[in-house]
């Protein structure tokens, strides 16, 4: 018997050694070649999506040009392969100088050690976006080229007809004066829901959407005096309130609990009166109506509140090549590179001087709104690095509060989740 | 796992055992060829089953963290401690019995049904069978993703159910209404499944040799009769093997979760597994995770020892 299970066990030994030798020449091959010149990794997110890629290439191939003792190279993930990617590769030790990163991720990677403060000159960072910045303990780690922004659309045709005053950036609607046009909207028979807020969506999107709602109500995902408890700021008077305004929606037949899979299609093909999206929406939505209007989220007490932050670059702990890597990071910050993102992507660009080089965003420009709006009403997502699981409890409390549940109940329920990881996590402190 | 190995030959069992004669040489060469062959299985099945279930054991009584700077550090039974007072770990445990309690006979006994019918000798069969077994090969993700679109509350079905009523039907929000969002699961995981299963009854009634339904006609059995001396006993392996494998798959309910309803609406329809990936991946909290997974691995242990017993062969 014994001497059966011997012979098993030395062949799959032998196997596994032969695979495994096989994997390392095969993984091999791809590291030396690169002349005197030092390597420095780059790893992107924009696998795929070609316009952001090819900036990427651009900068690459200029910094490359530029001088000879350092080449970056480049590596594109898809986007939804790339987070496991990273944090795989970390767990290995084996992380790329260089790496972009999701705007509300940078604090927890901070906090795990995957990155380090970027260490480059105060001064880069004049005139960049706040949303923009991954910013810890007054560090910054990490820093975008670009920002979106939460905005809501509607017809002027709509508005007019419904006897609904148009808001503005420096006068938006009070959170009466948003019920009460969702009523005359609904009044008008037109449309199967007066507003969408995109509620089929899942994932990040909630707490990217919905938190600024919540904020501008006075409550807040957690409290960011400390960063160390959600009593008080998520299930408050004020976060109760919400809730039971966005439930109300619902009720009141006014929104959907599951909108469509495209809430933007859905808009352009009128089954709502206004649509609350990002500013991507903008082009899809301007191409349909001649009549569209832009218009600031409303005030519910607090001031309209957006979302803020997307990808971000960052420098990582295990980089052998820290000032090459700086190298790199200082000669992208420029100016033109900021107008290349924006030409290329449509998003808002990060500096107020590369804004001025873009016709739509420049001063009187089409999408000059979103601009103001990223600058005078964005909140980042809570710099904690418990926002990861902040995020996946606040989804399923504002999906449960949707579905009907007690809201104090399930805002009790995420707080004491929340608290309870924070805990056990030491506080989450560097 | 899905086909029930049978007992070794009993000449290998028999110079195993006592090794009274010793084996021959070409035995032995057949034998090194053998763990040979078995190697590269058995290599994987260690590296991906085998040390991940071992480390899920270890792990479940740590406060490991999937990202973090700071060790787990042992907490003995605190995970299973919260786990037990977590009333979404309740929801979830409810949810897959049910989800098991209904899928397991219904799916067993429509595809049953579907295999006697295409079994029948009449034209076409081949065309209905090819039919029934289009749903197994689509992947359940893109079938979980169509189905979402035809459960919207203007979707196919009510559209369907509309007409057919002649509008004196209340259109329901599926998906978005915690009574009817796991039934609206169930309903299509069986349709998604049940020609698998039809497939395999389908092979045990072939099995059945014609004789024994020619004998029983003579002696004067009607069709219930047949089915009920003939067919039944003749499928009690067949059975058997549908049921083990049943249970496991509707045990192991996720995708559809996943892709349709992420849990909701409050609660009605998440699952174990469906619990156990979001606390690992989403909440990255790698101990509790693998709590979850032991107790859901406890769980399916009973249950498939409660089976084996239950359907033991009895002499």
């Amino acid at each position: 018997m014994s001497r059966k299970i011997g012979r098993i066990v030395a062949a799959s030994l032998a196997t596994l050694a032969v695979a495994a030798t096989a994997g390392c020449v095969a993984g091999g091959g791809s590291g030396d070649g690169a002349g005197s010149s030092s390597t420095i990794e780059l790893w992107t997110h924009a696998g795929g999506n070609e316009a952001e890629l090819g900036v990427i290439t651009t900068i690459v191939e200029d910094f490359n040009a530029s001088q000879d003792e350092y080449t970056v190279e480049v590596t594109d993930f898809p986007q939804d392969a790339y987070n496991d990617a990273v944090v795989a590769a970390a767990t290995a030790g084996d992380l790329p100088c260089i790496v972009d990163i999701d705007g509300p991720n940078v604090a927890n990677w901070a906090w795990a050690g995957y990155i380090q403060p970027l260490g480059l000159p105060e001064e880069t960072y004049d005139g960049q976006l706040p949303g923009t910045l991954g910013v810890i303990d007054d560090e910054v780690y990490a820093y975008g080229f670009f920002d979106v922004a939460l905005a809501m659309f509607s017809r002027e045709s709509t508005l007019n007809d419904a006897g609904v005053r148009i808001p503005t950036v420096d006068d938006p609607w009070t959170g009466d004066e948003f019920d009460e046009a969702l009523a005359k909207i609904d009044g008008l028979g037109r449309y199967d829901q007066a507003v969408d807020f995109g509620t089929g969506g899942g994932g990040e999107w909630i707490p990217y959407a919905y938190s600024p709602l919540l904020q501008s109500f006075g409550g807040d995902l957690i409290d960011r005096s400390t960063f160390e408890t959600a009593d008080g700021a998520l299930n408050g008077p004020e976060a109760l309130e919400w809730a039971q305004w966005f439930r109300g929606l619902v009720d009141s037949g006014y929104m959907a609990q599951t909108s469509g899979e495209d809430a933007t299609a859905d808009f352009v093909n009128g089954t709502s009166g206004i649509l609350y999206t990002g500013n991507w929406a903008d082009a899809t939505v301007r191409d349909a109506f001649d009549d569209a209007v832009v218009l600031p989220p409303p005030n519910f007490g607090d001031g309209p509140k957006i979302g803020a932050g997307s990808w971000q670059w960052g420098l990582t702990t295990g980089c052998d090549e820290v000032d090459g890597a700086r190298a790199y990071l200082e000669f992208a910050h420029d100016t033109k590179y900021f107008v290349e993102y924006g030409e290329a992507t449509g998003l808002i660009p990060a500096t107020l001087d590369a804004a001025e080089e873009i016709p739509a965003f420049a001063e009187g420009g089409d999408s000059r709104i979103y601009l103001e709006l990223a600058n005078q009403f964005a909140v980042v997502r809570p710099e904690t690095a418990a926002y990861p699981f902040i995020s996946s409890v606040f989804q399923k409390a504002t999906q449960d509060i949707l579905s009907g549940g007690d809201p104090q109940a399930i805002l009790d329920k995420a707080v004491s989740d929340i608290d309870r990881d924070i805990e056990q996590n030491g506080g989450y402190t560097f | 796992m899905t086909t029930r190995t049978t007992a070794p030959p009993r000449q290998a069992a028999a110079s195993d055992g006592t090794g009274q004669h010793r084996p021959s040489r070409t035995l032995k060469g057949e034998r090194t060829a053998a763990a040979w062959m078995i190697s590269p299985a058995l290599v994987l099945f260690i590296l991906f089953l085998i040390i991940p279930i071992v480390l899920a054991f270890g792990l479940a009584f740590t406060n490991t963290r999937l990202i973090s700077p700071r060790p787990g550090e042992f907490v003995g039974l605190d995970n299973f401690a919260y786990l037990f007072t977590d009333p979404v770990f309740w929801a979830s445990v409810r949810n897959t019995f049910a989800f098991a309690l209904v899928v397991v006979p219904v799916q067993a006994g429509s595809a049953l049904l579907l295999a006697l019918l295409v079994n029948a000798k009449v034209r076409g069969t081949n065309f209905f069978r090819t039919v029934y077994f289009l749903p197994v090969v689509t992947s359940m993700v893109v079938v979980s993703l169509l189905w979402r679109f035809m459960y919207e509350k203007d979707g196919l079905i009510n559209q369907f159910l509309g007409r057919v009523t002649g509008g004196a039907y209340d259109p329901i929000d599926w998906l978005n209404d915690p009574v009817w969002a796991l039934p609206a699961i169930m309903f299509m995981s069986i349709w998604q499944g049940v020609a698998f299963h039809m497939v395999i009854w389908l092979a045990g009634l072939q099995t059945i040799p014609a004789e024994l339904y020619e004998a029983s006609e003579i002696d004067g059995a009607n069709k219930l009769q047949q089915f009920r001396y003939v067919t039944w006993p003749g499928l009690r392996q067949t059975a058997t093997l549908i049921l083990v494998t049943i249970t496991i798959a509707s045990f192991s309910l996720f995708t559809q979760i996943a892709v349709m309803t992420q849990g909701g609406p409050l609660d009605s329809t998440t699952t174990v597994v469906y619990q156990a990936v979001r606390t690992g991946y989403q909440q990255l909290q790698t101990g509790l995770a693998s709590a979850i997974s032991l107790v859901f691995f406890a769980m399916v242990l009973v249950i498939s020892g409660i089976q084996r017993y239950l359907t033991r062969e009895r002499s």
